[in-house]
């Protein structure tokens, strides 16, 4: 692809990222919600978090695994702690990273 | 002295260099996941401004690591666009849950703050906005310095990319996850909401495994949600 086109495809890329962005947020942000659907809203934020992280903490290639290898895994559970202990956001992602850094630099 | 600390505490800054403060978590988990995603257009074949115009224009993490990717696959401007807009669909639910938030904006300003509506800015606003009403400069901050530190991540990452080999250099690549924690763990404010969190988590990872890798996130998150009204409900009627 010649470059005009790639960036004529960013274009159509980042107007179809955008719509679902900003439609409902423009739609529905004048009007009261009926109780029913602002509950379901209340849920969206825990759980498309989780849907988020696990495959990233669970799966490798493609595959499951729960192996002790599993570096992302074993990283995870004390930067849960930290996150739920100390409430820090900064000292939570600060604290996975450093513990991932650790991990590969003595078992790699 | 007790009584600087509190005057000190009053002016405690609330427009827009307080959202620059609050958005610094996210500064330390964009630049190596911008970087990362700056390191492999590099390698993709795609130029120093296409590289930085989908930072600009698309801001989606994972999905321009999948679109370079698939620029680098020679894949057709059908497929890059088709995959985008599914594997960011699950932005729908984000803007309609914070929507109630935004009364009495006007429409210019929505649109300029949906624009950089991202998993992790969705997070820190739903707890930003949670308890009260923070002003909307130091909203745009959060967003403005969020987008800022990935155009920059995604520069540095295209510029080192000639010199690096791996793109998972020591621990980067542990920043998505890491921030998915940071922002998780505050929302799960009842049992209920664990319960779906845990659902959600095994929904995503099974319905990736079974092949479903764009669409995973949403499907996970409709169906743990709509549990969860039904649970929520049934605990309710059984209490009472």
């Amino acid at each position: 692809m010649d470059e005009k086109l790639v960036f004529l495809t960013i274009c159509g890329m980042g107007a179809v990222t955008y719509l679902p962005r900003l439609l409902p947020m423009l739609l529905l942000s004048g009007r009261r919600l009926s109780p029913w659907i602002a509950r379901w809203l209340s849920f969206v934020p825990a759980t498309v978090l989780a849907a988020l992280l696990a495959p990233g903490l669970l799966c490798r290639d493609g595959e499951f695994t729960l192996q002790l290898d599993n570096v992302f895994l074993l990283a995870a559970i004390p930067t849960f702690l930290v996150a739920w202990r100390f409430k820090s956001f900064f000292g939570t992602v600060a604290t996975g990273m450093g513990l991932v850094a650790l991990g590969r630099f003595f078992f790699n | 002295m007790k009584k600087l600390k509190e005057s000190a505490h009053k002016k405690k800054p609330e427009g827009f260099w307080s959202g620059v403060y609050q958005a610094l978590p996210i500064v330390l988990g964009y630049i190596p996941v911008g970087f990362a995603y700056g390191v492999l257009a590099q390698k993709s074949g795609l130029g120093l401004f296409n590289t930085v115009a989908m930072s600009v224009i698309v801001f989606a993490g994972s999905a321009q690591l999948i679109g370079a990717g698939l620029f680098g696959a020679a894949a057709s401007p059908f497929t890059l666009i088709l995959t985008t807009f599914v594997v960011n669909l699950r932005h729908l639910l984000m803007s309609a849950a914070l929507a109630p938030k935004l009364r009495g904006w006007k429409k210019w300003q929505i649109a300029f703050f949906g624009y950089e509506l991202t998993d992790e800015t969705f997070a820190l606003h739903t707890m930003r906005m949670a308890r009260r009403t923070p002003k909307k400069s130091q909203t745009f901050a959060v967003n403005i310095t969020a987008q800022s530190s990935w155009v920059f991540g995604s520069l540095i990452g295209y510029l080192a990319g000639g010199q690096i080999t791996d793109v998972r250099p020591v621990g980067l690549d542990f920043a998505l996850p890491a921030m998915f924690i940071a922002l998780l763990v505050p929302q799960v404010v009842q049992p209920v909401y664990l319960m779906m969190a845990i659902l959600s988590g095994g929904l995503s990872v099974a319905l990736y495994l079974l092949g479903f890798s764009q669409s995973h996130v949403i499907i996970a998150t409709m169906v743990a949600a709509t549990i969860g009204v039904g649970v929520e409900q049934w605990m309710k009627n059984s209490s009472s």
